[in-house]
């Protein structure tokens, strides 16, 4: 039982964490609004007048923002389709019986723990670089043109870096979620005559619907904010080819010194991020009542 | 109860997944390999790659062009200096939330998580003019001060879930037994506390290691980490294959190892226990 003493030395013990997140929050955020709507260029110094929505209008009609659009959209989905398959793939393969399980599984979650700047300049140089990668050396080896992947194909590259960086995320998951299944109803369904696949189907799936729902929600908000593999390999080109929203922001505030026009841009991402936030959220404080 | 399987199969299993788990590995494998090689040998074809001759010059001269060590240790301090500064923050936090629940736990967990959502590009320029005006741009402390703030839900949520585990009998037996409450806290619950402690230690400084949108946008070189060091290859002036690649397993190797020791923490970590 707590008494009215431990409440209140207990509200004393969560002030500090509560004070720091509820600055970190209001601060910042309040100020990214509040730039929003000011003609504010740091390279154009003066006072910086209320414009009202005229940051919003000019950074949506910008045609870098439709295509950045696009191309988060292609980003985030590409990784999630290749990241939740493959996971899914994996995970069933990997709890399967078989030898030497501890290393393999090592060696399919190595990847995760890779940090975002090296796994993107050691894709970019030492494997998809036409004169030196080794990919370039294997289509010369049989007589094809190399393929230079960041000027034909670039998104797809970076859609490529990008799965390699999360699918072990996505297999760790589904694993985790796939051993707490009950044996012994598979063992049942086998007996009833089920095949493989119509025991996939009915019973692992329908167990893993929460744990695939979770990697994706989770994986959305991580990948929404993708950007140091893009500022290591492409810079967000050509052109605008690679530039997803994040990189798009960074570009206007600390490349063209556009305060009003970033912050505009921040405050769509936090309304961006917010709607897949909530799902995720509403998911979790179901399974915290549990 | 495991199911009988033949040899053959399990053969089979263990080649295709042997296989795969090799493909997914290889990078890493491969970086080890040019980060032993010249320059010269290190662009060859990969089959020449390897019969090539073995050489540690590349490790030494990563160190002595660039300072690599300098650049460790930023990400050292901040790592674990981030992550120890969340702990002392979050552990009185957490134990209370666990302990003492109030009607209100629950929202104020769920707060703090949502503060983890926000996407760290919508309050990029405030707290880059923040930093500016107070001269933390390019220090470590700065840093240190962000990687908390950002890890702070995570940490607290995950010694929550670890602190809940901590069945409240013990502590009633203990209290009979006449242990006064520095006794309680310091013989029976702490020893229950720390594995959870250390793992939630492990995955945030594993988090913090690998950060690269603050690191790399709120530090020049003085402060810079690895992550932002490593950027900087991206812009190479002539050979640089096999200083790159020694670069990277510097930078990865010690985050590998702590990793594979925290892969279930991992999972409970990132999906905020969502999934255990």
């Amino acid at each position: 039982m707590a008494t009215k003493a431990s409440r209140a030395a207990a509200r004393l013990m969560i002030s500090p964490a509560v004070l720091l997140l509820l600055g970190w929050m209001i601060v910042p955020l309040s100020m990214t609004v509040y730039f929003s709507f000011l003609r504010y260029n740091l390279l154009m110094p003066g006072d910086n007048p209320f414009v009202g929505w005229e940051n919003y209008k000019w950074f949506v009609t910008d045609p870098s923002f439709s295509a950045a659009m696009v191309n988060t959209l292609l980003l985030v989905g590409g990784v999630l389709l290749i990241t939740v398959i493959g996971g899914i793939l994996f995970a069933l393969l990997l709890d399967q019986p078989m030898w030497g399980q501890g290393v393999i599984r090592i060696m399919v979650i190595a990847p995760f723990f890779v940090m975002p700047t090296v796994s993107g300049l050691v894709w970019k140089n030492m494997f998809m670089n036409p004169v030196n990668g080794i990919f370039g050396h294997l289509a010369q080896a049989i007589g094809m043109q190399p393929i230079d992947f960041f000027s034909q194909i670039p998104l797809l590259s970076i859609i490529g870096i990008v799965s390699w960086q999360w699918l072990p995320f996505a297999t760790l998951i589904l694993l985790t979620a796939l051993q707490s299944l009950d044996q012994e109803q598979l063992e049942a369904a086998e007996m009833d005559g089920a095949g493989w696949l119509s025991r996939f189907w009915f019973i692992m799936l329908p167990h893993l619907a929460r744990a695939i729902t979770v990697v994706i929600l989770i994986q959305t908000i991580f990948l929404l904010s993708i950007f140091a593999e893009i500022l290591v390999t492409t810079n967000g080109g050509p052109g605008t080819a690679t530039t997803n929203l994040t990189y798009l922001i960074y570009v206007s505030s600390l490349l063209q010194y556009d305060v009003g026009m970033g912050s505009a841009g921040g405050v769509i991402a936090i309304i961006l991020a917010n709607i897949v936030a909530i799902f995720l959220m509403r998911m979790i404080g179901k399974n915290l009542d549990a | 109860m495991a199911r009988a399987v033949t040899a053959s199969r399990k053969a089979l299993t263990t080649a295709i997944a042997g296989a795969l788990a090799f493909l997914m590995f290889f990078p890493i494998l491969w970086i080890v390999v040019l980060s032993l090689k010249t320059e010269v040998d290190a662009i060859r074809a990969p089959w020449q790659v390897l019969t090539s001759g073995w050489t540690f010059e590349s490790y030494g001269a990563v160190q002595e062009r660039s300072d690599y060590f300098k650049h460790f240790w930023n990400s050292v301090i901040i790592a674990f200096g981030s992550t120890l500064l969340g702990l002392v923050i979050a552990v009185p936090a957490a134990w209370a939330m666990a302990f003492v629940p109030g009607k209100r736990t629950k929202d104020v967990l769920m707060w703090m998580l949502s503060t983890k959502m926000l996407p760290p590009v919508g309050v990029l320029v405030p707290i880059y003019l923040l930093f500016i005006n107070i001269g933390l741009l390019d220090t470590r402390f700065g840093l240190v001060i962000v990687l908390m703030l950002i890890n702070l839900p995570i940490i607290i949520w995950m010694l929550y879930t670890y602190f809940r585990e901590i069945p409240g009998e013990i502590l009633e037996a203990a209290r009979m037994d006449g242990a006064s409450l520095r006794e309680e806290v310091l013989y029976v619950l702490t020893p229950m506390a720390i594995p959870g402690m250390a793992s939630t230690v492990l995955l945030n400084v594993i988090l913090a290691w690998n950060e690269a949108f603050w690191t790399l946008n709120l530090t020049a070189s003085k402060a810079a980490p690895l992550t932002a060091f490593i950027a900087s290859y991206s812009s190479p002036e002539g050979l640089f294959y096999a200083k790159l690649s020694a670069a990277s397993v510097m930078a990865i190797a010690p985050i590998l190892i702590m990793g594979w020791f925290s892969q279930k923490q991992l999972v409970r970590g990132l999906t905020f226990g969502a999934v255990k």
